[in-house]
């Protein structure tokens, strides 16, 4: 079964090839629409909201929050500040992480019903489980940012994650810590192959807002590979992406 | 200073901004661009309604009209709508308001080779697309206010 539903304002696809209770479906779709009401920066009553406005205590987080947080901390370290949840306006924003964690969490979900062969799909950040509805690897394609209906590589992911980091279509949405006035505006597309989906989307995200150097930063990472075009066009992959790639 | 632009020519309905082509039609789970299957995606929040279009001469004064930047959740989007003879004919997503080149002194002789190549289109089927998504609600409020501007 296969469905597609706009939640936190993105289409979110899933697709699962076994058997499975037609409701699964709805659990996983009810989880995100979850996930969206407690970290939306939207939505006035979403926990993030509440908490930004110091409404909750740290003490009083969630769980979910917690882990969150967490691992944004973690992501913090590992890249040298350069993820940072913390806005220049001093809020907190987790969007960076919260979209793999989701999916990775959904993923989680449909594996515990049994399913094997499955992908999650939320905006481009992907987590695929076994084989297709043919029997063959999952082929994601990453799409050109400078035409959207063209996809400009194939990359077979069995049993890993994929996230695309990028400028395009939605505009500017990460900004370098470190200098948060410059825009990061020398590549335009990373997308990063990790052993799950939130390892690749934490590391999209951070790598990109180091601009030309994240590919670097990625190549130094054990695990974990990508795909990078700058503004001119021209891409540069890390030395093991070419493992993945089909075309 | 670049200003670089998505620009989404427009077709006969305003559905057409919704459509996202990484989504197969049910039943369909391979695809070959670029003849892929369209679902058109419905937005949650704010109606179709919402955007009114002119869907005759003389509606909207002409002109290129940017539209207040507007939360999109992992970031902010922001349009320009442009009007030739009173119509609507494209909406551009500004990507870059800036262009700013800040050298860096990062050792370059320390990095590794990494293989490059001019991107270029690929026929290859595939089940699913990594890429930077529509995110209709934002894209919307920013429409309005630009056709609000060019309102005659």
């Amino acid at each position: 079964m296969r469905d597609t539903r706009l939640i936190m304002g993105m289409p979110i696809a899933v697709e699962i090839i076994d058997d499975a209770p037609f409701r699964l479906m709805d659990d996983v779709y009810d989880f995100f629409a979850n996930i969206d009401n407690r970290f939306s920066p939207y939505k006035p009553a979403s926990e993030l909201s509440e908490y930004n406005r110091g409404n909750i205590a740290t003490s009083g987080l969630s769980p979910e929050m917690r882990e969150v947080l967490a691992l944004a901390d973690r992501t913090k370290v590992e890249t040298n500040g350069y993820f940072d949840l913390k806005r220049p306006d001093g809020l907190l924003d987790p969007s960076g992480i919260v979209k793999g964690w989701a999916v990775r969490k959904a993923a989680r979900i449909i594996q515990a019903f049994g399913v094997q062969n499955f992908y999650v799909d939320a905006g481009g950040d992907i987590q695929t489980g076994g084989k297709n509805r043919n029997g063959e690897d999952w082929i994601v394609g990453i799409r050109n940012p400078f035409s959207e209906h063209e996809i400009i590589k194939a990359v077979k992911v069995t049993e890993c994650g994929i996230a695309t980091s990028g400028t395009y279509v939605r505009g500017l949405h990460i900004y370098n810590p470190h200098f948060p006035k410059k825009q990061i505006d020398d590549i335009v597309s990373l997308t990063v192959i990790g052993p799950d989906v939130l390892e690749a989307d934490r590391f999209a995200t951070a790598a990109f807002a180091m601009g030309d150097q994240g590919i670097y930063f990625i190549e130094e990472l054990p695990g974990i590979e990508g795909y990078i075009i700058n503004s001119s066009g021209v891409a540069t992959q890390t030395s093991g992406f070419g493992e993945f790639v089909v075309s | 200073m670049i200003r670089s632009t998505r620009s989404f020519t427009l077709a006969l309905s305003t559905a057409a901004f919704f459509t996202v082509a990484a989504i197969g039609s049910a039943g369909a789970s391979q695809w070959l661009l670029p003849e892929a299957p369209a679902v058109t995606v419905m937005p949650t929040v704010d109606t179709l309604s919402q955007v009114q279009l002119a869907t005759t001469a003389g509606r909207y004064r002409d002109g290129s009209f940017t539209g207040v930047a507007f939360d999109a959740y992992f970031g902010l989007v922001q349009v320009q709508a442009n009007v030739q003879k009173g119509v609507l004919v494209s909406v551009d997503v500004l990507d870059y308001p800036n262009h700013q080149r800040t050298s860096r002194s990062i050792n370059r002789q320390a990095l590794p080779l990494l293989q490059s190549e001019v991107i270029s289109a690929q026929g290859t089927r595939v089940n699913i697309i990594s890429g930077a998504t529509l995110t209709s609600r934002a894209y919307l409020r920013s429409l309005k206010s630009a056709l609000s501007r060019a309102g005659a």
